[in-house]
């Protein structure tokens, strides 16, 4: 049995600590990891929480991010409590193999640190890697702090090996922004922690020597779809099995979180929506807005898959004028989550819809700065008192040389 | 056809109707396979040539049940006693690496009844060199 280790009160910890000290308190079985900035301190804590007998689990070195996942896959389906991390280029090399690990439907929690997609290289944030995941049949919760990595990294763990769920899971945080920022953290004693997790529960194990079990068959067209129906049917589903984790959660530590987390949009005219750290720093801008007389509003998720269409289309459907703010390279679209939330809206039925519009910003760690967001704000109040757009829908902000915008 | 509701979680398939261990310690000939298992699933729909077993000149050496990607060569009593052609591709790497003269393992069309292939099995032939059925053209392999 590993030793317990002891945490105060209050932490101070960057993300990767608060991640890595979830991972152990989980009491993961097999970690398989190739070290990437800036998930890196994920692993670096966690190797160093094994080495000084904190963990139970074997830690596996392999020779690249596809081999770390593939090992995950495999010690998953031979019955084990797996987990990994990683960021950007580390991600796209294990895409091909997270597909594997949702049609097996095994439930490994993978972290993803969110950093910028080469070309050119750059080791700085942007959702780049988080958005390049979005279709692999990964449930993807989206953190905003370290307390929330801590925190929704033990909830992962709940949500992908509930019976009803069994699907994998990704906690993301914003490379540096979160990754490295030390705050203050309340983390659970291990016990409590462990207890609120629970014993891991495997379906057909292969180390079940009494039922042999075949996993990653071919399967050809006469059963493919049926089986990707499943996956998106378990998706779907899955967020009322969060919530529910949500409510556990809030009873045990009283942080109460939601799938959507809002800010003054109850009389709101102009919002924000942005995921990760911009959530906070929309909310300043938010304040200063309403100081000015902008009834402005700010809206996030933590789930971006299953996408949480119902609730997105409610929140907004007073709201005269919304900006969606993309920190993602469209490269000859309109921003991801822009298509997302403009589906949203269409799905809510006989209402009139907000003016939209789409900011790219922050690409490859560019600071997104107050003065930006109180312009945003501006804008959608222009937008408000119009009932129409002022400027064009999709700007780049923060961009050097001139002005670049598009439809 | 199964709806998607009816499959099981995870697209894995069970081989067996009873337990594992039990089975494992029979004869594969006479174990209870479950229907939708990789073993009873035919995967050899492409096949266009098919290699036939000649047990008259067969050494037992077994190089073709070392080589077989697909696990299709069968045996019985330590003797090779056949081919598995619900799961062979006509790779023709088994004839490849057949070392008798003749070949105990030939390719043909997969048409060709078993009877009247052997029927044509080639004479031995002194001083013959090895040769590659791939390389050296030909389903028969001479």
């Amino acid at each position: 049995m590993a030793s317990s280790y002891h945490l105060n009160g209050v932490e101070a910890w960057d993300g990767c600590t608060a991640s890595a000290h979830a991972l152990r308190q989980a009491q993961v079985d097999v970690v398989a990891a190739y070290p990437i900035t800036p998930s890196t301190p994920i692993i670096q804590n966690y190797g160093s929480f094994k080495d000084n007998g904190y963990i139970d689990g074997e830690f596996v070195l392999v020779e690249s991010e596809h081999a770390a996942m593939s090992a995950c896959v495999g010690a998953a389906a031979a019955g084990g409590r797996v987990s990994t991390a990683t960021s950007s280029q580390g991600f796209a090399l294990m895409v091909e193999v997270l597909y594997q690990a949702a049609g097996m439907r095994l439930p490994i929690v993978l972290n993803v640190a969110n950093r910028a997609l080469a070309s050119p290289l750059n080791i700085h944030c942007d959702h780049s890697d988080m958005y390049l995941g979005r279709d692999s049949g990964w449930i993807s919760l989206c953190t905003c702090n370290p307390q929330e990595v801590y925190d929704f990294t033990l909830m992962a763990f709940r949500l992908a090996e509930h019976m009803g769920v069994r699907v994998p899971v990704m906690v993301h945080q914003d490379g540096f922004l979160s990754s490295h920022t030390v705050q203050n953290v309340r983390p659970l004693a291990d016990h409590i922690a462990y207890k609120f997790v629970g014993d891991y529960v495997p379906v057909h194990p292969m180390f079940d020597f009494d039922k042999p079990v075949s996993y990653g068959a071919q399967a050809e067209e006469e059963w493919h779809f049926e089986h990707k129906a499943k996956l998106h049917h378990a998706i779907m589903e899955s967020s009322s099995v969060l919530e529910d984790i949500f409510n556990d959660f809030a009873k045990l530590t009283g942080r109460q979180y939601n799938i959507l987390e809002t800010f003054d949009m109850e009389d709101a005219e102009v919002a924000i929506f942005a995921l990760g750290t911009t959530w906070e720093s929309a909310i300043v801008a938010a304040k200063k807005a309403r100081e000015k007389g902008i009834k402005a509003g700010v809206v996030t998720t933590h789930l971006l898959r299953p996408f949480p269409f119902v609730a997105l289309g409610e929140v907004f459907k007073k709201a005269k004028a919304v900006a969606i703010m993309d920190k993602s390279s469209p490269s000859g679209a309109m921003g991801a989550l822009f298509n997302e939330i403009a589906a949203s809206l269409y799905q809510v039925q006989g209402s009139r819809h907000p003016v939209l519009s789409n900011y790219i910003y922050g690409l490859g760690g560019r600071d997104l700065t107050q003065a930006d967001l109180d312009h945003i704000f501006e804008e959608l109040s222009q937008d408000a008192q119009k009932g129409a757009l002022t400027h064009p829908t999709q700007q780049f902000i923060g961009l050097a040389g001139p002005k670049l915008s598009y439809f | 056809m199964k709806n998607w509701q009816e499959f099981e979680m995870g697209a894995v398939l069970f081989p067996f109707e009873k337990q594992g261990q039990e089975e494992l310690s029979k004869h594969n000939n006479e174990r209870t396979y479950t229907t939708d298992s990789s073993f009873t699933a035919s995967v050899a729909h492409w096949r266009v040539e098919k290699p036939v077993h000649n047990k008259d000149v067969c050494i037992n050496c077994f190089n073709c049940w070392v080589y077989c990607p697909d696990a299709s060569i069968l045996s019985r009593e330590g003797k090779m006693s056949g081919i598995d052609y619900e799961h062979c591709k006509g790779c023709g790497v088994c004839v490849d690496v057949c070392p008798t003269n003749p070949k105990s393992l030939l390719m043909f069309d997969n048409l060709e009844p078993l009877e009247e292939a052997l029927g044509k099995w080639p004479e031995k032939k002194e001083g013959l060199k090895k040769k590659s059925y791939r390389t050296e053209g030909g389903y028969n392999g001479f």
